[in-house]
């Protein structure tokens, strides 16, 4: 018989298996760590930084670092809820993140963690991109300046669906996300609206065409429970054929 | 000869900014007014790009006293463009009733909050009675009528679309949800209520009418062709029907004309002076097309209302103000039929039980193209808009009622400074008699004195060289200094 092993998140006891991430192992016990670019069942990627958490001082990605026995995780301190919310601050900077008129408000990730984490108000100059939206697809529309960059879209594609269909290109503010096509658009590749890529972005960049504002208000994703009770999650993701 | 400028800037709560200025001649007479709409919106413009069915969201942003017109014209709008040429009869109720719900809160709100202070205390009154909590002190019993009539509506819109501004109800062809018999009940406690206060205002207005008729009825006064919506028998239709056009005499130009050709009808013309547009009837001409729209126009141009206490109160107003009647304050009392009529409809449709169902969507061929038209609680609303292959908007054109109304309120303003201008002298008493006349069309053109929070105001005279002669400001605490 073995021990069974075991880190802390604020003092709190995280059991894991072997190979888990911290932030696979918090989401097995039920603890919540902010999170936009993170998917159980997809290859961390470490990128949106919301997972922040400290560890012997030194700040780390929790869906990126591995599970180590009897490790002392600080996840929910003053300091760390003020990066979190900064990160979200310049997530939506550097789109146009329209909630009032936007189909996804009230299941968007981007703004549940926005109100989760106290954001009140624009504290940094949105840098207000205009790039061409692509409705190329029957099914699906694109809506560039939505786009947080989480490559979600990307690795579902890759990895559940097998399928060749998102890309990111340029750097800094000229990043833009790319359909895999000659054309460079989504109606040329391969992605069907049952995909699960479809049915992944936690933000409105990538629509479906039908359905739109179907859910009352009162009823959406996040109008009843703040994201760190309901966890990250669309409205349609079991939409996506298995 | 040359002229004098007066220039009254900013007219507060146009939708942002306005201001008026007043060109006097040598002898002092005025002989142009022009209401300056000096903040650009741009919905128009960055509205293309967006994908098709975001747009009933997106434009009703336009405004927050009648956002739900905004929404419905555009959802109707959209409605063409997903192919779909008849609703629902449960989602056609639905929206009808929310669009009642809609006109009758902002009339209500037209009503009590802006324009009663006026009306109640009269034009000349300090600034400090000119506001709704001088009427909840010294009228009570108007006043929270006016709030409790306004609330009835604004928990249908929640009610029906999740909140009381800016909710979200109508979908492409459709509507997202039903009621509910738990929401409707209390509805149906009430709507006689508000049935018997709205009827009740009807009669205030008359009487206020009454007891100044004189001054009521030559303030401001101006002639004008009305264009609205009636149904298909000529009755008064708020949310759907075709357009009917009459003459100055009362005479019908046009009759049933399709709201789908509406830019055969009017067309709009660019000033220089002002980012509104000028609409005007096509033929008509320029400068003699120009018309009015909203409650006036409506209860001038319909034959009947198709409820029973509205349509004899209409018929008792044309007894008494004429057919059709032009007197810009008579906008205040045909406003108040119109919320009468919108109780009394909206008691008949919470008795329908097609507002449960769940049968609310419809579908069809798309199209690139799609208008929609609707009598907003200030006239005749606009939405045309046209797609691309790939579901994002190219082109839009949004003739709000505002805009309509545009020359007539230029016109009015003219014609109650000539009756009010003191020669060269700047007044209190004039700015505030030139807001009534604003305020008579559109509070979101309502001014200074009425706000709650006190707005600024600015009136300017000056030399057509622009030598200043008099300056008065109303500073945003109240007080006003030359």
């Amino acid at each position: 018989m073995t021990d069974t092993l075991q880190f802390f998140i604020d003092q709190q006891a995280v059991p894991f298996q072997p190979g888990q991430t911290l932030m696979q192992a918090a989401q097995a016990a039920g603890l919540y760590i902010p999170h936009l670019c993170f998917h159980d069942g997809l290859t961390p990627h470490g990128s949106c930084r919301v997972c922040i958490v400290e560890i012997n001082g030194s700040i780390r990605a929790a869906c990126t670092t591995p599970a180590t026995a009897n490790l002392q995780v600080h996840s929910e301190t003053s300091a760390l809820r003020t990066q979190r919310r900064q990160l979200i601050e310049l997530l939506f900077a550097e789109g146009n993140h329209l909630c009032p008129s936007c189909e996804v408000s009230g299941n968007c990730q981007l703004q549940a963690l926005a109100y989760d984490l106290g954001m009140t108000h624009y504290e940094f100059v949105p840098l207000d991109p205009h790039r061409q939206n692509d409705g190329s697809h029957p099914d699906l529309f694109i809506e560039q300046d939505r786009c947080i960059f989480c490559e979600l879209c990307t690795r579902s594609a890759q990895q559940q669906d097998h399928k060749n269909v998102f890309g990111i290109g340029g750097r800094g503010a000229d990043t833009y996300l790319f359909a895999q096509a000659d054309s460079s658009r989504l109606a040329d590749t391969a992605i069907t609206a049952q995909d699960h890529a479809a049915h992944i972005c936690p933000v409105g960049c990538i629509l479906p065409k039908q359905g739109s504002y179907q859910i009352p208000i009162g009823q959406r994703v996040y109008d009843e429970q703040p994201i760190h009770l309901r966890g990250n999650h669309r409205p349609d993701e079991q939409d996506a054929t298995p | 000869m040359s002229e004098t400028r007066v220039v009254i800037d900013p007219v507060s709560r146009v939708e942002g900014h306005g201001k008026v200025t007043l060109l006097v001649n040598d002898a002092g007479i005025v002989t142009q007014a022009r209401l300056h709409i000096v903040e650009f919106r741009g919905f128009e413009k960055f509205i293309q790009g967006r994908p098709y069915w975001e747009l009933p969201m997106v434009v009703q942003r336009l405004c927050g006293i009648c956002p739900v017109s905004h929404h419905l014209v555009a959802a109707k709008a959209i409605d063409q463009i997903v192919g779909v040429t008849a609703l629902s009869a449960p989602a056609l109720k639905l929206r009808r009733l929310m669009h009642f719900a809609q006109v009758l809160q902002s009339h209500a709100l037209h009503f009590f909050h802006l324009a009663s202070p006026d009306l109640l205390f009269g034009f000349q009154s300090p600034v400090e009675q000119r506001n709704i909590v001088a009427v909840i002190k010294q009228q009570p019993q108007i006043a929270i009528k006016g709030v409790k009539i306004r609330k009835f509506g604004q928990q249908i819109l929640e009610a029906i679309s999740g909140k009381r501004i800016h909710g979200m109800a109508a979908i492409p062809g459709g509507m997202n949800a039903p009621l509910t018999p738990e929401k409707i009940q209390p509805f149906k406690q009430d709507v006689q209520q508000i049935i018997d206060w709205c009827e009740e205002t009807v009669k205030l207005s008359r009487q206020l009418t009454d007891q100044n008729r004189d001054f009521h009825l030559q303030f401001g006064l101006i002639e004008s062709p009305f264009m609205g919506l009636v149904g298909k028998n000529g009755e008064l239709e708020l949310y759907d029907g075709n357009l009917r056009v009459i003459d100055a005499r009362g005479n019908i130009l046009q009759d049933q004309f399709p709201c789908d050709q509406y830019p055969q009808l009017i067309q709009e013309q660019v000033k220089s002076w002002s980012y509104m547009k000028f609409p005007f009837l096509t033929q008509l001409g320029s400068e003699q097309g120009w018309y009015r729209v909203g409650p006036l126009a409506r209860i001038n141009l319909c034959d009947f209302i198709p409820t029973p206490r509205a349509e004899q109160a209409r018929q008792q107003f044309r007894q008494y103000a004429g057919a059709p009647a032009h007197s810009p304050l008579l906008f205040h009392w045909a406003r108040m039929i119109e919320a009468l009529h919108c109780a009394e409809a909206i008691a008949d449709l919470l008795a329908d039980p097609d507002l449960l169902s769940t049968d609310l969507q419809r579908s069809g061929i798309k199209q690139k193209e799609g208008i929609g038209v609707i009598e907003a609680p200030r006239g005749t609303l606009f939405h045309h808009y046209q797609i691309d292959a790939e579901d994002r908007v190219t082109m839009a054109n949004l003739i709000v009622s505002t805009t309509s109304n545009n020359q007539a309120m230029n016109d009015t303003i003219r014609k109650v400074a000539q009756q009010h201008l003191d020669g060269q002298t700047l007044t209190p008493e004039l700015l505030n008699l030139v807001e009534v006349a604003i305020r008579a069309y559109d509070p979101c053109l309502s001014c200074a004195t009425h706000a709650v929070g006190k707005m600024p105001l600015q009136l300017l005279l000056q030399t057509e060289s622009g030598n200043s002669l008099d300056q008065l400001t109303r500073h945003t605490d109240g007080h006003i200094s030359r």
